[in-house]
Protein backbone atom coordinates (compact mmCIF):
# COMPACT_ATOMS: atom_id res chain seq x y z
CA UNK A 1 0.00 0.00 0.00
CA UNK A 2 1.44 3.54 -0.91
CA UNK A 3 -0.03 6.46 1.38
CA UNK A 4 0.74 9.89 0.68
CA UNK A 5 0.04 11.56 4.02
CA UNK A 6 2.37 14.78 3.77
CA UNK A 7 -0.39 17.24 2.32
CA UNK A 8 0.77 20.16 4.19
CA UNK A 9 3.85 19.95 2.37
CA UNK A 10 2.47 19.32 -1.08
CA UNK A 11 -0.76 18.12 -2.41
CA UNK A 12 -0.95 16.15 -6.17
CA UNK A 13 -1.93 18.57 -8.69
CA UNK A 14 -6.06 18.16 -9.56
CA UNK A 15 -7.08 17.25 -12.85
CA UNK A 16 -9.23 20.28 -13.44
CA UNK A 17 -5.78 22.28 -12.73
CA UNK A 18 -3.76 20.31 -15.05
CA UNK A 19 -6.47 20.74 -17.96
CA UNK A 20 -6.93 24.15 -16.88
CA UNK A 21 -3.02 24.73 -17.47
CA UNK A 22 -2.29 22.40 -20.60
CA UNK A 23 -3.62 25.40 -23.41
CA UNK A 24 -0.79 27.87 -22.10
CA UNK A 25 1.91 25.07 -21.78
CA UNK A 26 1.15 24.28 -25.63
CA UNK A 27 -0.45 26.24 -28.18
CA UNK A 28 -1.50 29.51 -25.99
CA UNK A 29 2.40 30.60 -25.60
CA UNK A 30 1.71 34.04 -26.02
CA UNK A 31 3.35 36.51 -23.49
CA UNK A 32 0.37 38.20 -21.79
CA UNK A 33 2.09 41.53 -22.11
CA UNK A 34 2.40 41.56 -26.06
CA UNK A 35 -0.40 43.66 -27.87
CA UNK A 36 -1.36 41.51 -30.54
CA UNK A 37 -3.97 38.99 -30.20
CA UNK A 38 -2.13 35.89 -29.55
CA UNK A 39 -0.58 37.77 -26.33
CA UNK A 40 -3.89 38.62 -25.55
CA UNK A 41 -5.29 35.24 -25.14
CA UNK A 42 -2.93 35.11 -22.61
CA UNK A 43 -3.71 38.07 -20.82
CA UNK A 44 -7.55 37.28 -20.71
CA UNK A 45 -6.44 33.91 -18.66
CA UNK A 46 -4.14 35.72 -16.44
CA UNK A 47 -7.33 38.10 -15.83
CA UNK A 48 -9.95 35.34 -15.96
CA UNK A 49 -8.03 33.89 -13.18
CA UNK A 50 -7.61 36.80 -11.01
CA UNK A 51 -11.15 37.33 -11.39
CA UNK A 52 -12.15 33.86 -10.41
CA UNK A 53 -9.42 33.86 -7.19
CA UNK A 54 -10.61 36.99 -5.77
CA UNK A 55 -13.96 35.62 -5.87
CA UNK A 56 -13.11 32.87 -3.60
CA UNK A 57 -12.05 35.17 -0.80
CA UNK A 58 -14.62 37.30 -1.23
CA UNK A 59 -12.19 39.86 -2.53
CA UNK A 60 -11.83 42.12 -5.90
CA UNK A 61 -9.84 41.36 -9.07
CA UNK A 62 -7.40 43.85 -8.57
CA UNK A 63 -6.86 43.28 -4.92
CA UNK A 64 -4.95 39.84 -6.40
CA UNK A 65 -0.82 40.03 -6.94
CA UNK A 66 0.34 36.85 -8.31
CA UNK A 67 3.69 35.96 -7.25
CA UNK A 68 6.08 32.65 -6.97
CA UNK A 69 4.26 31.33 -3.98
CA UNK A 70 3.37 31.61 -0.19
CA UNK A 71 6.71 32.90 0.64
CA UNK A 72 7.34 35.35 -1.61
CA UNK A 73 3.38 36.23 -1.00
CA UNK A 74 4.84 36.83 2.82
CA UNK A 75 7.74 38.94 2.16
CA UNK A 76 5.83 41.62 0.35
CA UNK A 77 3.01 41.41 2.49
CA UNK A 78 5.39 42.07 5.42
CA UNK A 79 7.61 44.44 3.62
CA UNK A 80 4.99 46.84 2.50
CA UNK A 81 3.54 47.13 6.03
CA UNK A 82 7.41 47.84 6.78
CA UNK A 83 7.58 50.58 3.97
CA UNK A 84 4.59 52.36 4.97
CA UNK A 85 5.33 52.11 8.45
CA UNK A 86 8.35 53.85 8.43
CA UNK A 87 6.82 56.49 6.57
CA UNK A 88 4.59 57.57 9.54
CA UNK A 89 7.44 56.79 11.71
CA UNK A 90 5.96 53.56 13.08
CA UNK A 91 8.27 50.69 13.54
CA UNK A 92 7.07 48.27 15.69
CA UNK A 93 5.60 44.86 14.82
CA UNK A 94 3.44 42.27 16.47
CA UNK A 95 3.39 38.37 14.96
CA UNK A 96 3.73 35.17 17.28
CA UNK A 97 5.64 32.11 18.31
CA UNK A 98 4.63 29.76 15.77
CA UNK A 99 4.31 31.28 12.17
CA UNK A 100 6.25 30.10 9.02
CA UNK A 101 10.07 30.69 8.63
CA UNK A 102 8.80 33.17 5.50
CA UNK A 103 7.26 35.52 7.70
CA UNK A 104 9.60 34.90 10.76
CA UNK A 105 12.81 35.25 8.38
CA UNK A 106 11.36 38.44 7.06
CA UNK A 107 10.87 40.18 10.80
CA UNK A 108 14.39 39.57 11.55
CA UNK A 109 15.53 41.06 8.79
CA UNK A 110 13.50 44.34 9.81
CA UNK A 111 14.43 43.43 13.10
CA UNK A 112 18.25 44.10 11.73
CA UNK A 113 16.59 46.92 10.06
CA UNK A 114 15.79 48.90 13.48
CA UNK A 115 12.37 47.47 13.74
CA UNK A 116 11.13 46.00 16.87
CA UNK A 117 9.03 43.14 17.26
CA UNK A 118 7.14 41.50 19.70
CA UNK A 119 6.75 37.65 19.16
CA UNK A 120 3.30 36.96 21.42
CA UNK A 121 3.49 33.30 22.46
CA UNK A 122 0.75 30.65 22.23
CA UNK A 123 -0.87 28.16 24.47
CA UNK A 124 0.11 24.76 25.30
CA UNK A 125 -3.06 24.16 23.14
CA UNK A 126 -1.12 25.43 20.30
CA UNK A 127 -3.75 28.90 19.89
CA UNK A 128 -2.65 32.39 20.30
CA UNK A 129 -5.11 34.45 22.27
CA UNK A 130 -6.41 37.58 20.46
CA UNK A 131 -6.44 39.27 23.76
CA UNK A 132 -2.77 39.02 23.83
CA UNK A 133 -1.96 40.37 20.70
CA UNK A 134 -4.36 43.39 21.29
CA UNK A 135 -2.35 44.27 24.83
CA UNK A 136 1.23 43.92 22.50
CA UNK A 137 -0.46 46.52 19.83
CA UNK A 138 1.31 49.81 20.85
CA UNK A 139 0.78 53.65 19.36
CA UNK A 140 4.03 52.76 16.76
CA UNK A 141 2.69 49.36 15.47
CA UNK A 142 2.39 48.87 12.00
CA UNK A 143 1.40 45.89 11.41
CA UNK A 144 0.30 42.63 12.65
CA UNK A 145 0.83 39.53 11.13
CA UNK A 146 -0.67 36.05 12.31
CA UNK A 147 -0.95 33.10 10.27
CA UNK A 148 -4.91 31.51 9.23
CA UNK A 149 -3.38 28.02 10.18
CA UNK A 150 -0.43 26.64 11.29
CA UNK A 151 1.56 24.37 9.29
CA UNK A 152 2.80 21.74 11.56
CA UNK A 153 0.16 21.47 14.00
CA UNK A 154 -2.90 22.15 12.67
CA UNK A 155 -3.91 24.37 15.17
CA UNK A 156 -6.72 27.62 13.52
CA UNK A 157 -6.16 30.81 14.66
CA UNK A 158 -8.81 33.55 15.67
CA UNK A 159 -8.37 35.26 12.25
CA UNK A 160 -12.13 37.09 12.62
CA UNK A 161 -11.30 38.36 16.07
CA UNK A 162 -7.27 39.71 15.41
CA UNK A 163 -8.79 41.27 12.15
CA UNK A 164 -11.32 42.98 14.01
CA UNK A 165 -9.08 44.24 16.70
CA UNK A 166 -6.77 45.77 13.74
CA UNK A 167 -9.09 47.42 12.03
CA UNK A 168 -10.35 49.13 14.70
CA UNK A 169 -7.06 50.52 15.91
CA UNK A 170 -6.13 51.32 12.19
CA UNK A 171 -3.79 48.74 11.83
CA UNK A 172 -2.02 46.51 8.90
CA UNK A 173 -3.31 42.83 9.49
CA UNK A 174 -1.33 40.14 7.01
CA UNK A 175 -2.46 36.81 7.58
CA UNK A 176 -0.34 33.86 6.04
CA UNK A 177 -2.62 31.83 4.76
CA UNK A 178 -1.01 29.18 2.76
CA UNK A 179 -2.34 26.24 5.00
CA UNK A 180 -5.85 27.60 5.08
CA UNK A 181 -7.10 28.38 1.28
CA UNK A 182 -8.90 26.24 -0.34
CA UNK A 183 -9.06 24.19 3.10
CA UNK A 184 -11.20 26.79 5.44
CA UNK A 185 -13.79 29.88 4.27
CA UNK A 186 -12.28 32.73 3.73
CA UNK A 187 -13.95 36.42 3.56
CA UNK A 188 -11.32 38.95 3.31
CA UNK A 189 -14.02 41.77 3.71
CA UNK A 190 -15.89 40.08 6.95
CA UNK A 191 -12.31 39.04 8.71
CA UNK A 192 -10.58 42.27 8.18
CA UNK A 193 -7.98 41.22 6.66
CA UNK A 194 -5.44 43.65 4.88
CA UNK A 195 -3.07 41.52 3.12
CA UNK A 196 -3.10 37.10 2.70
CA UNK A 197 -0.78 35.18 1.32
CA UNK A 198 -1.67 32.33 -0.62
CA UNK A 199 0.35 28.94 -2.57
CA UNK A 200 -1.61 27.19 -5.06
CA UNK A 201 0.91 23.82 -4.58
CA UNK A 202 -1.15 23.35 -1.23
CA UNK A 203 -4.92 23.13 -2.52
CA UNK A 204 -3.96 20.83 -5.70
CA UNK A 205 -2.66 23.54 -7.85
CA UNK A 206 0.96 23.80 -9.38
CA UNK A 207 3.70 24.53 -7.23
CA UNK A 208 5.78 27.61 -7.75
CA UNK A 209 2.74 30.12 -8.49
CA UNK A 210 0.54 31.78 -5.32
CA UNK A 211 -0.91 35.34 -4.64
CA UNK A 212 -1.40 37.78 -2.38
CA UNK A 213 -4.17 39.74 -1.89
CA UNK A 214 -3.41 43.82 -1.05
CA UNK A 215 -6.67 45.43 0.27
CA UNK A 216 -7.06 48.12 -2.25
CA UNK A 217 -5.91 51.16 -0.79
CA UNK A 218 -2.70 49.71 0.43
CA UNK A 219 0.65 50.34 -1.87
CA UNK A 220 2.09 47.30 -2.06
CA UNK A 221 6.27 47.60 -1.74
CA UNK A 222 7.66 46.30 -4.84
CA UNK A 223 9.46 43.16 -4.07
CA UNK A 224 10.61 42.42 -7.51
CA UNK A 225 11.60 45.07 -10.16
CA UNK A 226 11.19 45.44 -13.74
CA UNK A 227 8.39 45.45 -16.21
CA UNK A 228 4.32 46.67 -15.79
CA UNK A 229 3.05 43.31 -14.89
CA UNK A 230 0.67 42.96 -11.94
CA UNK A 231 -0.03 46.89 -12.55
CA UNK A 232 3.70 47.45 -11.41
CA UNK A 233 2.95 45.74 -8.32
CA UNK A 234 5.40 42.28 -9.64
CA UNK A 235 7.48 42.08 -12.34
CA UNK A 236 8.28 39.23 -14.60
CA UNK A 237 6.45 37.83 -17.22
CA UNK A 238 3.66 35.93 -16.00
CA UNK A 239 3.36 32.39 -14.97
CA UNK A 240 0.33 32.09 -17.66
CA UNK A 241 0.37 28.24 -16.93
CA UNK A 242 1.01 28.65 -13.29
CA UNK A 243 -2.01 31.38 -12.75
CA UNK A 244 -4.34 29.52 -14.57
CA UNK A 245 -3.63 26.43 -12.74
CA UNK A 246 -4.07 28.29 -9.40
CA UNK A 247 -7.39 29.48 -9.87
CA UNK A 248 -8.58 26.23 -11.59
CA UNK A 249 -7.68 24.78 -8.14
CA UNK A 250 -9.10 27.05 -5.65
CA UNK A 251 -12.24 27.16 -7.38
CA UNK A 252 -12.55 23.44 -7.49
CA UNK A 253 -11.47 23.65 -3.84
CA UNK A 254 -13.76 26.06 -2.47
CA UNK A 255 -16.71 24.58 -4.42
CA UNK A 256 -16.12 20.86 -2.98
CA UNK A 257 -14.93 22.01 0.60
CA UNK A 258 -17.67 21.18 2.84
CA UNK A 259 -18.25 18.15 1.48
CA UNK A 260 -14.22 17.50 1.22
CA UNK A 261 -13.71 18.64 5.03
CA UNK A 262 -16.44 16.24 5.77
CA UNK A 263 -14.54 13.56 4.60
CA UNK A 264 -10.91 14.91 5.91
CA UNK A 265 -12.05 15.27 9.18
CA UNK A 266 -13.74 11.93 9.74
CA UNK A 267 -10.49 9.97 8.50
CA UNK A 268 -8.40 12.17 10.70
CA UNK A 269 -10.59 11.87 13.84
CA UNK A 270 -10.44 8.01 13.25
CA UNK A 271 -6.66 8.38 13.03
CA UNK A 272 -6.54 10.70 16.34
CA UNK A 273 -8.24 8.09 18.42
CA UNK A 274 -6.75 5.13 17.02
CA UNK A 275 -2.56 6.58 17.83
CA UNK A 276 -4.42 7.67 20.93
CA UNK A 277 -3.49 4.32 22.16
CA UNK A 278 -0.55 4.62 21.80
CA UNK A 279 1.19 4.71 25.51
CA UNK A 280 3.10 8.13 26.59
CA UNK A 281 2.10 9.91 23.29
CA UNK A 282 0.42 13.00 22.48
CA UNK A 283 -1.69 14.89 20.35
CA UNK A 284 0.00 18.37 19.12
CA UNK A 285 -2.47 21.01 19.19
CA UNK A 286 -5.89 21.61 19.56
CA UNK A 287 -7.99 18.87 19.16
CA UNK A 288 -10.56 20.67 17.79
CA UNK A 289 -9.28 24.00 16.72
CA UNK A 290 -7.40 22.32 13.60
CA UNK A 291 -7.30 22.00 10.04
CA UNK A 292 -9.48 18.14 8.58
CA UNK A 293 -6.22 16.84 7.60
CA UNK A 294 -3.35 17.34 10.15
CA UNK A 295 -2.90 14.74 12.98
CA UNK A 296 0.15 15.52 14.84
CA UNK A 297 1.63 13.33 17.72
CA UNK A 298 4.80 13.29 20.06
CA UNK A 299 5.95 9.70 20.57
CA UNK A 300 8.10 9.91 23.48
CA UNK A 301 11.24 7.85 23.67
CA UNK A 302 11.93 7.55 20.00
CA UNK A 303 13.14 10.08 17.37
CA UNK A 304 11.62 11.29 14.33
CA UNK A 305 13.68 10.38 11.40
CA UNK A 306 13.77 6.69 11.78
CA UNK A 307 9.84 6.92 12.55
CA UNK A 308 9.29 8.61 9.05
CA UNK A 309 12.20 6.06 7.50
CA UNK A 310 10.42 3.12 8.48
CA UNK A 311 7.32 4.17 7.95
CA UNK A 312 8.26 5.30 4.15
CA UNK A 313 9.44 1.32 4.64
CA UNK A 314 5.69 0.52 4.82
CA UNK A 315 4.45 2.71 2.28
CA UNK A 316 3.34 5.54 4.22
CA UNK A 317 4.97 9.23 3.57
CA UNK A 318 4.64 11.65 6.23
CA UNK A 319 6.84 14.44 7.99
CA UNK A 320 8.16 15.01 11.76
CA UNK A 321 9.28 18.09 13.38
CA UNK A 322 12.43 16.28 14.59
CA UNK A 323 16.03 17.91 14.49
CA UNK A 324 17.46 15.42 12.15
CA UNK A 325 15.10 15.98 9.70
CA UNK A 326 15.06 19.68 9.59
CA UNK A 327 18.99 19.90 9.44
CA UNK A 328 19.75 21.68 12.35
CA UNK A 329 20.12 21.09 16.12
CA UNK A 330 17.36 22.07 17.27
CA UNK A 331 13.76 20.14 16.67
CA UNK A 332 10.85 22.26 15.79
CA UNK A 333 9.92 25.83 16.89
CA UNK A 334 6.87 25.41 16.77
CA UNK A 335 6.53 22.36 19.43
CA UNK A 336 9.11 23.76 21.69
CA UNK A 337 6.37 27.02 21.47
CA UNK A 338 3.81 24.81 22.66
CA UNK A 339 5.58 23.27 25.42
CA UNK A 340 6.86 20.39 24.01
CA UNK A 341 10.53 19.79 25.69
CA UNK A 342 13.27 18.92 23.32
CA UNK A 343 13.55 15.27 24.43
CA UNK A 344 10.01 14.82 23.45
CA UNK A 345 9.94 17.41 20.23
CA UNK A 346 12.16 14.90 18.92
CA UNK A 347 9.67 12.31 18.43
CA UNK A 348 7.51 13.49 16.37
CA UNK A 349 4.94 12.55 13.36
CA UNK A 350 2.84 14.99 11.36
CA UNK A 351 0.20 13.09 9.01
CA UNK A 352 -1.68 15.73 7.02
CA UNK A 353 -4.14 13.98 4.77
CA UNK A 354 -6.96 14.40 2.09
CA UNK A 355 -10.31 13.80 0.94
CA UNK A 356 -9.25 10.81 -0.61
CA UNK A 357 -7.98 8.58 2.23
CA UNK A 358 -9.85 5.49 2.66
CA UNK A 359 -11.05 3.81 6.11
CA UNK A 360 -9.09 1.03 5.01
CA UNK A 361 -5.83 3.55 4.61
CA UNK A 362 -6.44 5.68 7.80
CA UNK A 363 -6.60 2.12 9.56
CA UNK A 364 -3.28 1.02 7.87
CA UNK A 365 -1.54 4.27 8.95
CA UNK A 366 -2.39 3.51 12.72
CA UNK A 367 -1.86 -0.19 13.00
CA UNK A 368 1.85 1.11 10.66
CA UNK A 369 2.30 3.58 13.20
CA UNK A 370 1.51 1.39 16.36
CA UNK A 371 4.23 -1.24 14.55
CA UNK A 372 6.48 1.13 14.35
CA UNK A 373 6.93 3.11 17.15
CA UNK A 374 6.90 -0.01 19.49
CA UNK A 375 9.97 -1.64 17.10
CA UNK A 376 12.04 1.43 17.99
CA UNK A 377 11.41 1.86 21.70
CA UNK A 378 12.54 -1.88 21.76
CA UNK A 379 16.04 -0.84 21.64
CA UNK A 380 15.79 2.80 22.60
CA UNK A 381 17.75 3.45 26.10
CA UNK A 382 15.50 6.14 26.74
CA UNK A 383 12.06 4.09 26.78
CA UNK A 384 13.98 1.42 28.70
CA UNK A 385 14.88 3.57 31.60
CA UNK A 386 11.81 5.32 31.19
CA UNK A 387 10.10 2.04 31.93
CA UNK A 388 12.54 0.95 34.81
CA UNK A 389 11.40 4.48 36.19
CA UNK A 390 15.26 5.49 36.09
CA UNK A 391 14.05 8.64 34.16
CA UNK A 392 10.77 10.43 33.99
CA UNK A 393 7.76 10.26 31.48
CA UNK A 394 6.87 13.74 30.48
CA UNK A 395 4.04 12.23 28.57
CA UNK B 1 19.40 9.71 -4.80
CA UNK B 2 18.06 8.35 -1.81
CA UNK B 3 19.34 9.84 1.77
CA UNK B 4 20.97 6.70 3.02
CA UNK B 5 23.26 4.23 1.31
CA UNK B 6 21.79 0.60 0.81
CA UNK B 7 23.85 -0.35 3.34
CA UNK B 8 23.45 2.60 6.58
CA UNK B 9 19.62 1.50 5.19
CA UNK B 10 20.31 -2.05 5.64
CA UNK B 11 21.55 -1.86 9.56
CA UNK B 12 18.66 0.34 10.22
CA UNK B 13 16.21 -1.51 9.21
CA UNK B 14 17.88 -4.54 10.60
CA UNK B 15 19.87 -3.73 13.30
CA UNK B 16 22.76 -6.09 14.43
CA UNK B 17 23.42 -6.87 18.00
CA UNK B 18 20.67 -5.02 19.43
CA UNK B 19 20.01 -5.65 23.19
CA UNK B 20 21.49 -5.40 26.79
CA UNK B 21 24.37 -7.21 27.96
CA UNK B 22 22.97 -7.77 32.11
CA UNK B 23 26.32 -8.71 33.37
CA UNK B 24 28.33 -6.22 30.79
CA UNK B 25 31.90 -6.03 31.79
CA UNK B 26 31.86 -2.33 30.08
CA UNK B 27 29.30 -0.02 29.23
CA UNK B 28 29.19 2.99 27.52
CA UNK B 29 27.24 6.45 26.73
CA UNK B 30 27.02 8.98 24.66
CA UNK B 31 24.53 12.06 24.12
CA UNK B 32 21.49 13.06 25.58
CA UNK B 33 17.82 13.11 24.80
CA UNK B 34 18.10 17.06 24.39
CA UNK B 35 19.92 16.33 21.27
CA UNK B 36 18.16 13.84 20.12
CA UNK B 37 20.67 11.12 20.08
CA UNK B 38 21.89 8.56 22.89
CA UNK B 39 23.80 5.85 22.13
CA UNK B 40 24.73 2.75 24.86
CA UNK B 41 27.26 -0.03 24.57
CA UNK B 42 27.42 -3.30 26.72
CA UNK B 43 30.76 -5.22 26.22
CA UNK B 44 31.51 -8.49 27.08
CA UNK B 45 34.82 -8.98 27.14
CA UNK B 46 37.41 -12.28 27.91
CA UNK B 47 40.63 -12.16 28.18
CA UNK B 48 41.26 -9.25 25.54
CA UNK B 49 38.52 -10.43 23.16
CA UNK B 50 35.29 -9.18 23.12
CA UNK B 51 33.31 -11.89 23.13
CA UNK B 52 30.13 -10.39 22.95
CA UNK B 53 28.59 -6.89 21.98
CA UNK B 54 25.08 -5.28 22.30
CA UNK B 55 23.90 -1.77 21.86
CA UNK B 56 20.77 0.53 22.24
CA UNK B 57 19.86 3.21 20.81
CA UNK B 58 17.37 6.65 20.75
CA UNK B 59 18.21 8.78 17.55
CA UNK B 60 17.88 8.80 13.51
CA UNK B 61 18.54 6.60 10.85
CA UNK B 62 22.48 7.14 10.39
CA UNK B 63 22.40 7.00 14.36
CA UNK B 64 21.21 3.44 14.23
CA UNK B 65 22.85 2.01 11.65
CA UNK B 66 26.47 3.57 13.26
CA UNK B 67 25.67 1.58 16.03
CA UNK B 68 25.05 -1.70 14.96
CA UNK B 69 27.88 -1.48 11.95
CA UNK B 70 30.53 -0.16 14.77
CA UNK B 71 29.31 -3.21 16.87
CA UNK B 72 29.77 -5.90 13.87
CA UNK B 73 33.26 -3.93 13.66
CA UNK B 74 34.59 -4.64 16.83
CA UNK B 75 32.35 -8.08 17.93
CA UNK B 76 35.09 -10.99 18.45
CA UNK B 77 38.30 -8.36 18.12
CA UNK B 78 40.94 -7.92 20.61
CA UNK B 79 40.41 -5.22 23.26
CA UNK B 80 43.44 -3.92 21.38
CA UNK B 81 42.12 -3.29 18.08
CA UNK B 82 38.62 -2.09 19.51
CA UNK B 83 40.60 0.92 20.58
CA UNK B 84 41.72 1.63 17.26
CA UNK B 85 38.13 1.98 16.07
CA UNK B 86 37.98 5.63 14.46
CA UNK B 87 34.13 7.28 13.07
CA UNK B 88 36.03 7.17 9.93
CA UNK B 89 35.99 3.22 9.47
CA UNK B 90 32.67 3.32 10.79
CA UNK B 91 31.69 5.53 8.05
CA UNK B 92 33.45 3.64 5.11
CA UNK B 93 32.08 0.10 6.16
CA UNK B 94 28.52 1.79 5.98
CA UNK B 95 29.51 3.07 2.21
CA UNK B 96 29.49 6.55 3.59
CA UNK B 97 27.31 9.35 5.62
CA UNK B 98 25.61 12.29 4.52
CA UNK B 99 28.24 15.11 5.83
CA UNK B 100 25.69 16.20 8.53
CA UNK B 101 25.41 12.71 9.24
CA UNK B 102 28.93 12.15 10.59
CA UNK B 103 28.16 13.29 13.91
CA UNK B 104 26.92 9.81 14.05
CA UNK B 105 29.59 7.89 13.58
CA UNK B 106 31.28 9.83 16.15
CA UNK B 107 28.70 9.31 18.82
CA UNK B 108 29.24 5.32 18.16
CA UNK B 109 32.90 5.92 18.44
CA UNK B 110 32.84 7.60 21.20
CA UNK B 111 30.31 5.27 23.01
CA UNK B 112 32.58 2.32 22.27
CA UNK B 113 35.38 3.91 23.89
CA UNK B 114 33.46 4.74 26.89
CA UNK B 115 32.44 1.30 27.39
CA UNK B 116 36.14 0.63 27.17
CA UNK B 117 36.92 2.98 29.67
CA UNK B 118 34.35 1.64 31.81
CA UNK B 119 35.64 -1.97 31.22
CA UNK B 120 39.70 -0.78 32.61
CA UNK B 121 38.00 1.18 35.35
CA UNK B 122 36.44 -1.87 36.71
CA UNK B 123 39.74 -3.83 36.29
CA UNK B 124 42.64 -1.80 37.46
CA UNK B 125 44.93 -4.89 36.68
CA UNK B 126 44.25 -4.78 33.22
CA UNK B 127 47.26 -2.99 31.43
CA UNK B 128 45.53 -0.19 28.98
CA UNK B 129 46.26 -0.83 25.30
CA UNK B 130 46.09 2.89 23.53
CA UNK B 131 44.29 3.21 20.44
CA UNK B 132 44.71 6.95 20.39
CA UNK B 133 47.58 6.87 17.50
CA UNK B 134 44.90 6.20 14.94
CA UNK B 135 42.03 8.06 15.92
CA UNK B 136 40.81 10.59 14.19
CA UNK B 137 39.94 13.97 15.54
CA UNK B 138 35.93 14.64 15.92
CA UNK B 139 36.31 18.35 15.18
CA UNK B 140 37.84 17.08 11.64
CA UNK B 141 34.85 15.11 10.50
CA UNK B 142 31.66 16.70 12.26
Amino acid sequence: MRIYADNAATTKLSKTALNAMLPYLTEQYGNPSSLYSFGQKAKEAVEDARMRTARCINAEAREIIFTSGGSESDNQAILTAAELGKAKGRRHIVSDTIEHHAVLHTLRKLEKDGFDVTYVPVGANGIINASDIKAAIRDDTCLVTMMYANNEIGTVQPVPEVGAICRERGILFHTDAVQAAGHLPIDVLKDNIDMLSASAHKFRGPKGVGFLYVRKGIRPYVLIEGGAQERGRRAGTENTAGIAGCAAALCEAVSGMAENAKKTTRMRDRIIKGLSEIPHSALNGDREKRLQGNVSFCFEGIEGESLLLLLDDMGISASSGSACTSGSLDPSHVLLAIGRVHDVAHGSLRLTIDEDLTEEEADYIVSSVKEVVSRLRGFSPVWRELCAGEREFIL
Amino acid sequence: MALYSEKVMDHFRNPRNVGVIEDADGVGEVGNARCGDIMKMYLKIDGDIITDVKFETFGCGSAIASSSMATELIKGQPVSEAMKLTNKAVAEALDGLPEYKMHCSVLAEEAIKNALDDYYEKNPDKKRVSGDSNREKVEETV
